[in-house]
């Protein structure tokens, strides 16, 4: 497969203008990613699939990365080609911020194999994928309100409480009751 | 009965459509039916929502995370190889294979050689859980077609040997936490390699008798030729792997195009379907456990000595440089890809896990449309889920 920097120099050149950069990987796997707009990604990513010389027909894998400290989440996709069997080229997409601005275009259109992934990085991240045809909760319940994966996500004490019409008895019942006695106190008592 | 019902019920046993009749008085009359979460079928806690036109399916949506503990959250908050043994979990059937894959992300993310001995070992503990995984499938298969215990118990007889070996290598039989970054924990003694070189010169016999019994039966041919057929685009563009892509004649095995630990030292084939239909798949499988046979023996009679874990690789205090891997192997099931993002603290920054049955089962609803609901049962079965990994 050509070089990742070839494969950029002509990506600029059928895009010209776009913001596509390579994300250098520091470490021994040395698997360097390429940085997409976000506006522009579908279409690259038709390119990416569909050019003689790449034919990246296999999305592998789809997944999310909450950089809490720069403010935003990355959504990483490794695409292989089953047809000319090379690869990975690995492209990153980036939202704005982590709060509202949270909207990447849904890449199911070109890979069909992002569907379930692009639902699962929805539900633990919160990343919402513009053009996913059903894009709903998929690993937590319906009702469930955070991302779970999140840095800053803070576990409820507890998962299954849920309001009981009991709660407002038992609290009204404790007025009829003197205060609490320790065990300790109540043991020391004849 | 009058001539008017009979034409459009000649017509449609005719055209061999499952569809109702338009004249049929309950014809539109679609009804919801759950199946799941703790149907037998299923293998495990997992949903199906269908939608049936009589006995057709018209629609289906899968419903998932019954079983879901936020695996991936779990190994951000532990070390590298506090994940090691949660792996095992994933895939409970395969927890070598998981090892492996595990393993060999982290190698890729630390840049750890790994001795010679090991990837041996690694490959022939990869082969028996492929033989265990595909005889367990067939035997399940079987099951799932109403042919209650004996396929079954053929299987899990053979399963049980291979059980044994793990657990006088490993110390257990489903949970065995045995690779590590640089190698594999222990050796194997000479007397298990015996032991194992047995069971893999006798594997093929019991094949031979479990097709004898299976594989040309008539039944079994009526029930899954041409039931969930699936196409090569499809299933490409789906990101299907493993047996189940390769049962629709598309030749894509890891162990073939990437060639990781020793594989492209062995000669062997990698078996390819025709049709994608639930037949095929049930096949690849059986030729599959033939391969794997001849991969063992292969690694039996070249099984090099040596070390088995590298002297320099470093299991405490192990902080990989910042940087990111992903690395995937050939399961029994597909593609298992554990992607790696480290900061260079003890924990990774990011942990995931590419799991083959859960990305296999994006087509379940396109497979089941216009068959049975006693046909979606075999379907699944043939998809080859296991729940531990779908909702991780």
């Amino acid at each position: 497969m050509e070089p990742l920097e070839q494969l950029h120099a002509r990506l600029l050149s059928a895009f010209p203008g776009a913001e596509i950069s390579i994300v250098n990987n520091p470490g021994p796997a040395a698997q360097h990613s390429l940085l997409l707009p976000a506006a522009l990604a579908r279409e690259i990513a038709f390119f990416l699939r569909d050019d003689p010389a790449l034919r990246l027909d296999y999305c592998s894998n789809v997944t999310g990365i909450d950089w809490l400290k720069a403010g935003h989440i990355e959504v990483v996709y490794h695409l292989y080609s089953m047809a000319l069997k090379h690869g990975p080229v690995i492209i990153r997409l980036r939202t704005a911020n982590r709060t509202d601005a949270v909207t990447l275009p849904s890449l199911t259109p070109v890979w069909r194999a992002c569907e379930f992934q692009e639902r699962e990085v929805f539900d633990l991240y919160g990343v919402v994928f513009d053009g996913h045809p059903d894009l709903r909760r998929i690993l937590m319940w319906d009702e469930f309100k955070d991302h779970p994966m999140r840095k800053d996500y803070i576990e409820p004490d507890d998962y299954e409480w849920e309001p009981t019409p009991h709660g407002a008895i038992h609290d009204k019942a404790k007025a009829h009751y003197p205060a609490a006695v320790t065990p300790a106190e109540g043991a020391a008592k004849p | 009965m009058i001539a008017s019902d009979i034409s459009p019920l000649a017509s449609r046993l005719s055209s061999g459509a499952h569809t109702r009749a338009v004249t049929d008085p309950f014809h539109g009359d679609l009804l919801e039916v759950s199946m799941g979460p703790h149907h037998p079928s299923t293998h495990g806690v997992f949903r199906m929502q269908v939608t049936l036109d009589g006995e057709t399916i018209v629609k289906l949506k899968p419903v998932f995370g019954y079983l879901h503990r936020n695996h991936e959250k779990l190994g951000e908050s532990t070390s590298y190889l506090g994940s090691m043994p949660y792996t095992d979990r994933l895939d409970y059937l395969n927890s070598m294979t998981n090892n492996w894959a595990y393993a060999l992300a982290v190698e890729q993310l630390a840049g750890q050689p790994v001795p010679e001995r090991a990837e041996y070992l690694r490959v022939i503990l990869a082969e028996l859980t492929r033989l265990l995984n595909h005889t367990c499938l067939a035997g399940f298969l079987l099951q799932d077609c109403g042919c209650s215990g004996t396929p079954l118990m053929y299987a899990f007889r053979e399963r049980e040997k291979i059980l044994d070996l793990f657990e006088a290598l490993s110390g257990s039989r489903m949970m065995c936490n045995f690779q590590r970054f640089g190698g594999c924990r222990t050796d194997a003694s000479p007397e298990w390699l015996a032991a194992a070189k047995q069971l893999t010169d006798g594997y093929g016999a019991f094949l031979d008798e479990y097709e004898r019994l299976i594989t040309g039966n008539e039944i079994l041919m009526a029930r899954t030729q041409g039931v969930g057929a699936l196409k090569p685009d499809l299933a490409i563009s789906a990101g299907i792997t493993g047996p189940m892509l390769r049962a629709t004649g598309v030749d894509y095995d890891l162990r073939k195009v990437d060639g990781y630990g020793f594989y492209p030292r062995f000669e062997f084939r990698v078996p390819l379907g025709d049709h994608g239909d639930t037949y095929d798949r049930y096949m690849i499988r059986v030729l599959e456990m033939r391969e794997s046979i001849k991969i063992i023996q292969q690694a039996f009679a070249t099984l090099p000595a040596g070390p088995v874990m590298d002297p320099k690789a470093k299991l405490r205090g192990f902080r990989p440089k910042p940087g990111e891997a992903y690395g995937r192997i050939e399961g029994p099931r597909g593609e298992i890809g554990f992607y790696l993002v480290s900061d260079g603290t003890p924990n990774p920054y990011r942990y995931r896990v590419r799991p083959p049955s859960f990305v296999n089962l994006t087509l379940l609803e396109d497979l089941c449309l216009g068959h049975t609901v006693a046909d979606a049962v075999i379907i699944l079965g043939s998809i080859d889920i296991v729940l531990g990994e779908v909702d991780r």
